[in-house]
């Protein structure tokens, strides 16, 4: 089982092509809001949401991406897929 | 009074160059783009050359981001951001992602197809059932408008942000729609150009209405031969042509380079009656697009000095001076000397009208005449119309004023367009 700490630095790796705010990313937190904070473009989730899936080796719904908004949730829904 | 019209920046990407040094030098040389093509080969083409721009990984990052090439699989789209954004730092202008929103420019960008690679993509990924993996690229790179979407937000402009398609005549008649808006006081400054995909999907249909030469897989630099006697079809090229077309006073207040002037142009169809068809010209219409040009110019025919043809290397070469012939009721030594870019870079589609007014507009600021290849044996019907002489094999180096520049397109659309030297 992967730790908290292991499971963020794989998204961290996933989201940085993506990231239009460098100092957000660098500050990156559990709270940190992808498109608010980071400022990605939003058509650029789904990209976010192929690479998770190939990374993690899971399949999300399309109810799992409305929800994957912020660090947290994207951790949330990935720990669950995981667990299944 | 109508407002005049001058072009103040230039981009190029082209089979025989990318720059205006390349391209100028490779027009002026007789250098040819033209080359063999193994994957056309291996697809069982009957035509295997054609003409690409060599645009290195390197290359491409300096005017795409990393994320911008993520997914990335538009040649058309890469040639003509390129062109564009080379068109308007030419012109003097910022290209910072942040540069200010400017509302008085606008761009007019034509294609013939957006990317019909990343569409064969998507193709694949839908009939395996896998539309949730497509991600968000597909539609941005497909959509007719996918080239001035992504060239429009380069550049921050803000006034009227399209992409026009007329097929061959796309280059020159999105040039005179930029003119228009100009003259229309609707815009200080409109980019224009025009850009075209290369590889076997784009080309496959031309290829089997056996339109293009299949005699010289073994020899692609003698391939596009327009003016010729053994002209036997085109050659496929890519690339695109781009230029800023700038309101005079605007350009004055600014000293900006100014290639040259834009006298005026005209567009039309020949409906496809009376000869026309859809891959035929209507030569009626022809001549009264030249002939209308010629008035919008506020010239006459005997001012021209240089044209630029549309000349393809098809049996329809002939008709075409035949038609310049009657326009301009001018024939033997009385014809201007004319030239034909698509002998060093085949026949590069919707992007052809912009690249071959980019080689026009070089031509008339630097006061030289470029060479024709490939039809030292030329055509008895067109030698029949018009002296030898006036189809140069060399470069002139000579003072002219006035340049014509046409453009033929499927569907039987027209357009064209007359340079003039500026002098300040």
């Amino acid at each position: 089982m992967m730790t908290k700490d292991e499971l963020i630095d794989k998204l961290k790796g996933i989201i940085a092509p993506y990231v239009q705010d460098e100092a957000a990313f660098k500050a990156l937190t559990e709270d940190t809001d992808f498109v608010k904070d980071l400022k990605i473009n939003s058509a650029n989730l789904v990209d976010i949401i192929l690479d998770i899936e190939d990374e993690f080796d899971i399949i999300l719904e399309n109810d799992d991406m409305e929800q994957m908004l912020t660090v947290k949730s994207a951790m949330a829904i990935v720990t669950g897929k995981l667990k299944d | 009074m109508k407002k005049r019209v001058v072009i103040t920046g230039l981009g190029i990407v082209a089979p025989n160059g990318i720059g205006l040094e390349n391209f100028s030098n490779a027009i002026q040389n007789g250098i040819s783009g033209i080359t063999h093509h193994p994957a056309l080969k291996a697809l069982n083409f009957s035509c295997q050359i054609g003409g690409i721009p060599e645009v290195s990984e390197a290359l491409k990052a300096q005017y795409f981001s990393k994320l911008q090439l993520r997914g990335f699989n538009s040649s058309g789209i890469l040639y003509g951001c390129m062109a564009g954004v080379d068109a308007w730092k030419d012109a003097g202008f910022q290209t910072a992602a942040d540069s200010p929103l400017d509302y008085d420019t606008g761009l007019i960008f034509g294609a013939g197809a957006s990317s019909v690679d990343k569409f064969r993509e998507a193709i694949y990924k839908v009939d395996e059932k896998q539309v949730r993996r497509l991600g968000s690229t597909v539609v941005l790179q497909t959509m007719a408008s996918g080239i001035s979407a992504y060239l429009g937000g380069m550049l921050g402009l803000g006034n009227q942000v399209t992409t026009n398609s007329a097929a061959c005549a796309t280059g020159v008649e999105g040039l005179l729609m930029g003119v228009d808006r100009i003259q229309l006081g609707k815009a200080k400054r409109m980019l224009v150009g025009s850009c075209s995909n290369h590889g076997p999907y784009i080309w496959a249909g031309f290829d089997a209405m056996r339109v293009m030469t299949y005699k010289h897989n073994d020899s692609p630099e003698q391939g596009a031969r327009p003016m010729s006697a053994t002209a036997s079809g085109f050659v496929p090229g890519a690339g695109a042509g781009a230029m800023v077309l700038e309101d005079l006073d605007s350009a004055l207040s600014r000293n900006a380079t100014i290639y040259a002037e834009v006298l005026g142009g005209a567009v039309n169809s020949g409906g496809q009656r009376d000869g026309g068809t859809l891959t035929a010209p209507n030569s009626e219409a022809v001549v009264r697009c030249i002939q209308t040009a010629i008035a919008e110019a506020g010239v006459t025919a005997q001012d021209i000095d240089v044209i630029n043809g549309h000349l393809t290397a098809t049996a329809k070469d002939s008709t075409e001076i035949r038609n310049w012939a009657t326009a301009l009721d001018r024939k033997g030594t009385d014809f201007p000397y004319i030239n034909a870019t698509k002998g060093l870079i085949g026949h590069c589609l919707a992007a052809s009208g912009a690249i071959e007014c980019v080689s026009s507009i070089l031509q008339l600021k630097h006061q030289f005449i470029a060479p024709n290849v490939n039809c030292e044996d030329l055509h008895p019907e067109i030698e029949a119309l018009i002296a030898k002489s006036k189809i140069p094999m060399t470069k002139i180096n000579r003072n002219f004023e006035v340049l014509a520049k046409a453009s033929f397109g499927f569907g039987d659309v027209n357009s064209c367009v007359l340079f003039k030297r500026y002098k300040a």
